[in-house]
């Protein structure tokens, strides 16, 4: 395989990975600056977030997708991750590298606990945000409300949603019905609740209401990720009068602030 | 005050200004310019193209740009300073109650001066709520539970040490506490944006109003869910109103929720100055309304002209007890030159 080859299998992995608050890819977010590999078999991937502050816990939930993703290419025999420029960057880098959990790195601040419940949370965010996209479609194309409640699993596969992003979102979302074990028969119903039950007529507007919220949330950290990325960098729009741009982020740590408690003036 | 295109004069109470010293010459060690950097970001990302800051303006502004800003360009009758101290960021802190006192002091009734503390430092805590109380009379605080502390990268409203700080804030009729609900909470492996702790303290403290900033955003529903059972739960809108300028119809669905679950009554403007400047934000949210597809999803909601000016002012008002009518007539007789002196 060429170089160029072997690159693109890799970018087409790291699409897999997404961002657990915003279940969005990785790729997509912009958080990807660089994918190197080299004669042994190994890929190095350097991704970088929108901020400094951006919680741990999905940061280290992302490394971890990178290098399981990549490492999922027969021809890889290790992937490394190297998140940049963020407050735990390096010690959490140096974890997931080595196949470490989360608490390894902050284990005072996590009492010992790892993230499985916090990532089965993001499964359902992800599993309602798509569903919402699906049957908001579905709706859109004449779909009636007792047609979605019943509606088998074979039948939503077969059904061509004419938006573009509905479209994609609709084979996110059979995915991770598949994976979650949600429906998985012909079958089975396409639209349950995550836990599986059959939504109702008379619930459904308020089974819409919870999926708008998740929503809601999620696009506004989407949208501010989205912004504090693009300005975090640099890309701002050339020839806006007069401002500074800001500076790049210096890559060096100075370790941990001082402790001292101290109050102003 | 804001005057209406029908004329009508609208008192606005701006919720949450700064007066900070971000420049590099305070910031102690590289977190102190990534703070910053990161809130230039959110400047850069969500404001207008025309009203955008140079780096270093942002970094540092003068009491006269800000007075300028808030009170002569801008429609603020009064503004509330949160104070974010970042000791462990910056030397002098971020924000520094004794720097804003001395603003407040020059202009008359225009500001509210918040405090701040961290109840990680016990008793010095306790001391220092004291003196703020003794010194600056303070009506109310802001807890940022983002803030690092040594090794503590964030506390939680309902820890032990925070509960005494609010009754202590209770006992001395502090009696308003601003919640910045930042990304990172303790243990650390759980959702860094959990809402929950808001709903212990604000049961467990009925006396005292809390003000969650940013709406609980990204957890809007869980703050709706708490702020509908708790009566002394209250939305801030800082960082959601930019949205109205980028996002114009998913700031309509984030008003939606907020109308439809706790009420015009419980919502609270607030620019955050200097991230964004008020001026573009109040007549923009004047002439705002909710788009009707999404109205009609939450029982047919809208920002009415009486709604809007409940969430520019009266609501703040009524929480810190401000006398419009004597503010106003007090004002009507200030030169407006004063910014200039």
């Amino acid at each position: 395989m060429t170089e160029d080859g072997r690159l693109a299998q890799i970018w087409a992995q790291l699409d897999l990975v997404m961002d657990p608050e915003l279940d969005e890819p990785v790729t997509d977010m912009g958080f990807v600056e660089g994918v190197t590999t080299d004669a042994e078999g190994g890929v190095d991937v350097t991704f970088r977030l929108p901020t400094y502050w951006c919680s741990p816990n999905f940061a280290f939930l992302m490394a971890q997708g990178i290098k399981r993703e990549v490492e999922l290419l027969p021809w890889v025999v290790q992937a490394r991750v190297h998140l940049q420029d963020h407050m735990s960057g390096a010690e959490m880098s140096a974890a997931v590298n080595s196949g470490g959990h989360f608490s390894d790195v902050f284990n005072e601040l996590t009492k010992g606990e790892d993230l499985t419940a916090l990532r089965e949370k993001f499964d359902l965010k992800a599993f309602q945000r798509r569903q919402e996209v699906v049957i908001k479609a579905l709706v859109a194309q004449g779909f009636a409300t007792s047609a979605l409640v019943g509606m088998p699993l074979s039948q939503l596969q077969r059904i061509t949603l004419t938006d573009p992003e509905a479209a994609k979102q609709k084979q996110r979302y059979l995915t991770l019905l598949l994976a979650k074990r949600i429906a998985v028969d012909p079958a089975d119903l396409a639209l349950p609740t995550y836990q599986g039950a059959a939504l109702t007529v008379e619930g459904f507007a308020d089974h819409m209401a919870l999926l708008r919220s998740v929503r809601i949330n999620m696009e506004f950290s989407g949208s501010l990720c989205r912004g504090l990325k693009r300005n975090r960098y640099m890309e701002l729009v050339p020839g806006a009068d007069g401002l500074t741009l800001m500076d790049f982020m210096p890559s060096i740590d100075v370790g941990p602030p001082h402790t001292q408690a101290k109050h102003c003036g | 005050m804001f005057i209406t295109p029908e004329g009508k004069e609208i008192f606005v109470v701006d919720g949450h200004t700064h007066f900070w010293d971000g420049s590099p010459e305070n910031q102690a060690n590289i977190h102190g310019k990534q703070f910053i950097d990161c809130f230039y970001a959110y400047h850069t990302g969500l404001s207008p193209k025309e009203e955008l800051w140079e780096k270093s303006k942002f970094e540092k502004y003068t009491p006269d740009n800000l007075y300028n800003d808030l009170f002569i360009d801008g429609p603020d009758d009064i503004a509330i300073f949160q104070t974010t101290a970042l000791n462990d960021f910056y030397k002098t802190g971020f924000g520094c109650i004794k720097r804003t006192t001395e603003i407040a002091k020059k202009y008359p009734n225009r500001f509210i001066v918040n405090g701040t503390f961290d109840p990680r430092h016990g008793e010095k805590a306790l001391e220092w709520i004291h003196f703020m109380k003794e010194t600056y009379d303070i009506k109310g605080v802001k807890v940022y539970t983002a803030e690092w502390n040594g090794a503590s990268k964030g506390f939680k409203l309902n820890d032990p040490d925070a509960y005494r700080c609010f009754e202590l804030c209770d006992k001395l009729g502090i009696k308003n506490i601003h919640v910045h609900k930042g990304p990172t909470i303790i243990p650390l492996n759980k959702d860094a944006f959990d809402v929950h702790d808001v709903d212990y303290a604000a049961t467990d403290f009925q006396n005292l109003n809390w003000i969650v900033e940013h709406c609980g955003l990204p957890r809007l529903d869980d703050f709706c869910w708490i702020a509908t059972q708790e009566t002394n739960v209250y939305a801030g809108l800082a960082v959601a109103m930019p949205f109205i300028h980028s996002r114009p119809r998913y700031f309509g669905e984030v008003m939606a929720e907020l109308l439809f679950w706790i009420g015009p009554e419980k919502i609270l403007f607030g620019s955050d100055y200097a991230i964004w400047t008020p001026k573009w934000l109040v007549e923009k949210f004047w002439a705002y309304q909710i788009p009707a597809d999404i109205s009609a999803e939450r029982a047919g909601v809208q920002l009415t002209d009486e709604i809007k000016e409940k969430i520019l002012g009266l609501n703040a008002a009524r929480l810190y007890n401000i006398d419009i009518a004597a503010r106003k007539a007090e004002f009507a007789m200030q030169p407006m030159s004063i910014a200039a002196e």
